[in-house]
């Protein structure tokens, strides 16, 4: 075991353990933000950028402070480190500065979003962006586009965060889709002529941070925070059959994957409980499932305000966006 | 006449053919090693010399060699980077395609030395037809012996390939290089772990540049101790410079490092002064990612001294007041070009090239350049000359590779040492659009 400290705060932590992992084993304000990173998902991170900390001292055998920013979903701590996030006046500056850059070209369509209120970019924008923008140019487009019988990309807002990428790596035996073109013109895209169709790729829907990627059978149905989120399961072949499903009355309009507090899948014994097709895009009735009570949403968006649980006391959702 | 080492048979007609390089002594840097030398020495006698990495970053290539990983029944690869893609930059071309054996045999010698049984030589994809040069020689080669299974009875064995890239500037940084060379996209990997550790197919792999291996065979072939009395103590031998722009001769000189900069343009063994009697205003000494140096400081230094073209002088002053030697991209600037107009170039480079993995180069790169584009025409503010420094700022450092730096360090240098140029795009638009910030002597129209 070797000690961190981060933000003052001391932990022992495994050998090989990231930055970012040790501080969420800490847990609460100190955890930085992640827009690339995804701890079910290998070889994500080190993309978005928006996780940099400052390393104030490299180790007890070389005390020396790191001369640059370095990203914590992927830097392994070093025994005696010390590890600067919200207390770095330099972080806080270049983070702000790393949101500005995912929103220059972000089309801010929030009103006609499906992740509205459910959406990291918003959460990151709102706790670490600043008011206005610089930015006078013309924003780069695209066309949304199918991928697929179920889903609909919306490259526009897309951050580039790789993580749908490494979803169809992980979970279907070929990837058919990826990263095109380069610089500011690169797009996620199918290749020529190709459909993403298997029986996991919805999951890809779950794991973008943004309103890229939506999910057909559900889009433009309802604002999410009109949905009452309940846990729910169902006898499944092909996946854990663990899943949420999004409810208004009785009416079951969206199907997703169980998750954390940082938005991710939640795992169970070592497993991520991704979902299959069928019980994302097909069981929409409500007797296609066991519901086993409300979810609790424990993230910074609106839903986490949600008016069907335990009343979410508002003091603590804002002392969540500071 | 500086000692030339990598092109002292240049001129010999015939050299690109084996017979002909066999002849001028061709080869014999392999003898010498496979017969006379284990691959431990071979590394040491290169850690002697000095030798610092011509791709860019100048790292000490037989430090580098030491670092490689040696773990049992594992393979280790040698790649030359021949992406060559900077622009300014286009030495590696000309001595591959006038010393194909020169490479030929720097890779054998170089992969001995490493324990590598194979090697690669990855190269844009724009010179497809020096890749037609290169495999003819290592056909060559093969033929004679110097390639394949136990070369020169030595129990060596070597196979050599060249692979082309698709003509992506980022697949020159040596883990994107890696990635395409493995057939994926040219991204550039998150390091550590180093190509030294877990490099191509995740194996320990060396990678440098086309002019560091070919300058191994000098130093086997002459030894360490005669390699380090050329040049300067901390820029041993010589260094090829592909120098082009306003100057008389444009064109790739081998200098000895150590020649002052103000002989290398004025010499009339090398660029001759500049062209059409004009006068020199600016110098990027090092391919255009370097700071660009304004006419006071590019003879002498800030603090009065000569300067000399070295990886010390060049990088004297810091980014304040210095640049860096960089891959030998010899840049120079007449009075009559406009900074904005380059800077904008330059960014317009870096912005097309960004492999887009990381935020702050993917967007940073270019909102810099449709900034700069609107300066250089007329549509520009004041505040956007702050707003692209402080843009430059946030690039710098925060990134997956050396291209968000390569892409902020020129808009910075340019806006430290010609700042009233860009302010003059502010306040004189329409002579913005319509001429050359350079040639307007008397502005026409003040706003
Ligand atoms: C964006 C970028 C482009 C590069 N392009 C080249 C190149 O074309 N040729 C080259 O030799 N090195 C290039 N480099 C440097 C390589 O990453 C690497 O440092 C070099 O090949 C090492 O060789 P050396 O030690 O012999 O100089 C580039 C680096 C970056 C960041
Ligand atoms: S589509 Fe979503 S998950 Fe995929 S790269 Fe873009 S933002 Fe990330
Ligand atoms: S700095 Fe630019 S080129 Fe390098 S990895 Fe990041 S986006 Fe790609
Ligand atoms: S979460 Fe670390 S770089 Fe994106």
């Amino acid at each position: 075991m070797i000690k961190v400290t981060i933000d003052d705060i001391e932990i022992e932590v495994a050998e090989g353990t990231t930055i970012m992992n040790a501080a969420r084993m800490i847990g609460g304000d100190i955890v930085p933000p992640a827009m690339c990173y995804y701890s079910s998902l290998p070889g994500t991170g080190g993309k978005c950028r928006t996780c940099l900390v400052e390393i104030a001292a490299g180790s007890t055998k070389d005390p020396r402070p790191m001369p640059k920013l370095m990203v914590s979903c992927s830097t392994t701590v070093q025994d005696g480190m010390i590890v600067k996030n919200r207390t770095s006046e330099k972080v806080i500056e270049n983070r702000a500065a790393v949101v500005e850059f995912l929103l220059i070209n972000h089309p801010l369509d929030c009103p006609v979003c499906d992740q509205a209120g459910e959406c990291d970019l918003q959460d990151l924008g709102f706790s670490h962006g600043k008011e206005g923008s610089r930015y006078e140019e013309e924003k780069r487009t695209f066309e949304p586009i199918d991928i697929g019988e179920n889903i609909k990309l919306h490259m526009n807002r897309c951050i580039l965060c790789y993580r749908c990428v490494h979803v169809a790596n992980e979970l279907t035996d070929q990837r058919v889709h990826g990263a095109l073109h380069r610089g500011d013109h690169t797009e996620i895209s199918t290749y020529i002529e190709k459909a993403v169709d298997n029986e996991f790729s919805g999951n890809m829907i779950d794991v973008c941070p943004v309103g890229a990627l939506t999910d057909k059978s559900s889009r433009f149905k309802s604002r999410i925070w009109f949905l009452n989120p309940m846990n729910a399961s169902c006898e499944c072949k092909k996946c854990s059959g663990k899943a949420v499903v999004w409810m208004f009355g009785k009416q079951v309009y969206r199907v997703s994957v169980r998750q954390d507090k940082y938005g991710e899948v939640e795992v169970e014994d070592g497993k991520p409980n991704w979902i299959c097709n069928e019980c994302r895009f097909d069981k929409k009735d409500v007797s296609n499932w066991n519901i086993e009570g409300p979810r609790h949403i424990d993230r910074h968006s609106v839903i986490s305000q949600g008016h069907y649980e335990k009343p979410n006391p508002l003091k603590n959702a804002t002392k969540n966006i500071e | 006449m500086g000692r030339k080492l990598l092109l002292e048979h240049i001129d010999v007609s015939g050299i690109e053919t084996y017979d002909v390089y066999r002849n001028h002594g061709g080869y014999k840097s392999v003898e010498k090693a496979l017969k006379t030398m284990s691959a431990q020495e071979v590394v040491e006698e290169v850690q002697k010399s000095a030798l610092r990495g011509r791709g860019g970053a100048g790292f000490p290539t037989g430090m580098k060699w030491s670092f490689l990983a040696k773990p049992e029944g594992v393979p280790r690869y040698l790649v030359c980077n021949a992406d060559e893609s900077e622009p300014g930059t286009f030495k590696d071309r000309f001595l591959m395609e006038k010393l194909p054996h020169l490479m030929v045999e720097g890779m054998i010698t170089s992969s001995y030395a490493l324990g590598a049984n194979t090697a690669y030589i990855y190269i844009r994809g724009e010179y497809m037809f020096v890749l037609d040069i290169l495999e003819k020689a290592i056909a060559e080669a093969y033929a004679k012996g110097w390639l394949g299974k136990n070369i020169l009875g030595s129990g060596y064995d070597l196979d050599l390939h060249v692979a082309p890239g698709g003509g992506a500037y980022i697949c020159g940084e040596e883990t994107a290089l890696l990635e395409s060379l493995e057939g994926k996209r040219g991204n550039p990997r998150m390091k550590p772990p180093f190509p030294a550790v877990k490099g191509l197919y995740g194996c320990p792999t060396v990678v440098n540049n086309v002019e560091s291996i070919c300058a191994v065979v000098p130093i086997i072939n002459i030894g360490a101790d005669e390699y380090l009395k050329i040049g300067t103590e901390k820029s041993s031998g010589t260094k090829l410079i592909s120098a082009c722009g306003n100057i008389a001769r444009p064109g790739v000189y081998e200098i000895e490092l150590g020649l002052s900069v103000e002989d290398f343009i004025y010499g009339d063994e090398w660029c001759r002064g500049i062209a059409n009697g004009k006068k020199l205003k600016a110098l990027i000494p090092g391919g255009s990612s370097v700071p660009i140096l304004p006419a006071h400081l590019i003879t002498s230094t800030a603090a009065g001294e000569r300067r000399y073209m070295s990886y010390e002088s060049l990088s004297d002053g810091g980014f304040a007041s210095g640049s860096m030697l960089g891959s030998g991209g010899f840049i120079v600037f007449d009075e009559d070009q406009c900074i904005v107009r380059n800077t904008w170039n330059f960014a317009r480079f870096y912005a097309h090239e960004s492999c887009g993995q990381c935020s702050p180069c993917r967007e940073g790169t270019s909102w810099m350049e449709k900034v700069l584009h609107r300066l250089e025409t007329g549509k520009g503010n004041m505040r956007d000359i702050d707003l692209l420094a402080e843009i430059n700022k946030k690039i710098e450092g925060n990134t997956i590779c050396p291209l968000g730096d390569a892409a902020a360090w020129p808009v910075a240098a340019a806006i430290r040492h010609f700042r009233e140029e860009f302010e003059w795009h502010v306040t004189h638009p329409n002579d913005a659009i319509t001429r050359n910030y350079g040639m307007l002597k008397t502005p026409s129209i003040t706003l």
